[in-house]
């Protein structure tokens, strides 16, 4: 796993090196190259986790990105219009996270998202209180986290 | 082409500002001006940086805006997080239009710990210590 990725590195470094110039397409490019060399070199092997995960991280950074558009054109409305349609609340949501680098990842998302903010975690960390700008159902915002943000963050994680 | 795309970024990133601006201005309490605030403000300077670094061909430039919103990006929420707490902590008002406050009661006021349990200290629990203000003008 962290092997491959650091063959993967390598290579892309050798190819700036090859190539001689020294710019952010041209890495990229070479990381490319350098997975797909990768994936053939090593279609045998019976660990095939880092394949799936670098497309999956890439999905994941796509849909973080368009949750936060998304969120910000909503709050942008509400900001510019004279009547207020948001439902604040504070939320107890229960962790599904453990270990201290997936709740700190977990929260700096949720923060970095329009409309929520955590306030702050419980002692033992198992609950996070979350501060929401646009809250229906308290159930139903704490259901659509664990299916949506959460799972998809501790699927690339674990 | 190149042209265009750096005027419709940057001009997404000052609208964010703007609108971080003006809901400091607008919001009624201090949660949600702090709620709007942290968010905008992270991807407008992250947009106008990432603009920064597609039109100057030099990799310094590009280095730099990329290390600015990375640590940007990692101490924004945490400065968010310290500030909401201290607040909450103090015992500033939500606004009336708050629906819900599950923090109410949940802290330990000599120790300064936060349960996470309500069940558990169920003999002092007051239903009256939520911090929902009765009306606009406390959270003005």
């Amino acid at each position: 796993m962290i092997r491959l990725f650091l063959m993967n590195l390598l290579l892309s470094f050798i190819w700036v090196a090859l190539t001689g110039s020294m710019y952010y397409t041209n890495f990229l490019f070479g990381f490319m190259l350098g997975f797909g060399i990768l994936w053939i070199m090593n279609r045998h092997d019976s660990d095939q986790r880092y394949f799936y995960r670098v497309p999956k991280v890439l999905g994941f950074v796509l849909y973080f990105f368009l949750q936060v558009v998304k969120a910000n054109l909503q709050v942008a409305y509400d900001v510019m219009t004279p009547k207020y349609f948001m439902k604040p609340g504070i939320v107890r949501y229960p962790l599904n996270a453990r270990t201290e680098l997936e709740i700190n990842l977990l929260s700096t998302m949720i923060s970095l998202t329009p409309g929520t903010l955590i306030v702050d975690i419980s002692e033992d960390k198992k609950i996070l209180y979350i501060h929401v700008m646009y809250l229906t159902d308290p159930k139903a915002f704490v259901r659509e986290m664990k299916t949506g943000l959460e799972r998809k963050l501790l699927e690339i994680l674990r | 082409m190149i042209d265009i795309i750096l005027a419709i970024l940057s001009t997404i990133g000052a609208l964010a500002i703007f609108f971080a601006s003006l809901g400091i201005l607008r919001m009624p309490d201090f949660y949600l001006r702090l709620s709007v605030t942290v968010k905008a403000a992270t991807l407008g300077v992250g947009l106008l940086l990432l603009c920064a670094a597609i039109l100057f061909p030099d990799i310094s430039v590009t280095t730099k805006a990329i290390a600015i919103t990375f640590f940007l990006i990692i101490t924004s929420p945490i400065a968010a997080h310290m500030i909401a707490r201290a607040a909450y902590f103090t015992g500033t008002p939500l606004w009336k239009g708050t629906i819900i406050d599950e923090l109410a009661g949940m802290y330990n006021k000599d120790t300064h710990t936060l349960e996470s349990d309500p069940q558990e200290k169920k003999e002092d629990f007051t239903p009256e210590t939520d911090q929902i203000a009765d009306t606009e003008d406390e959270t003005k």
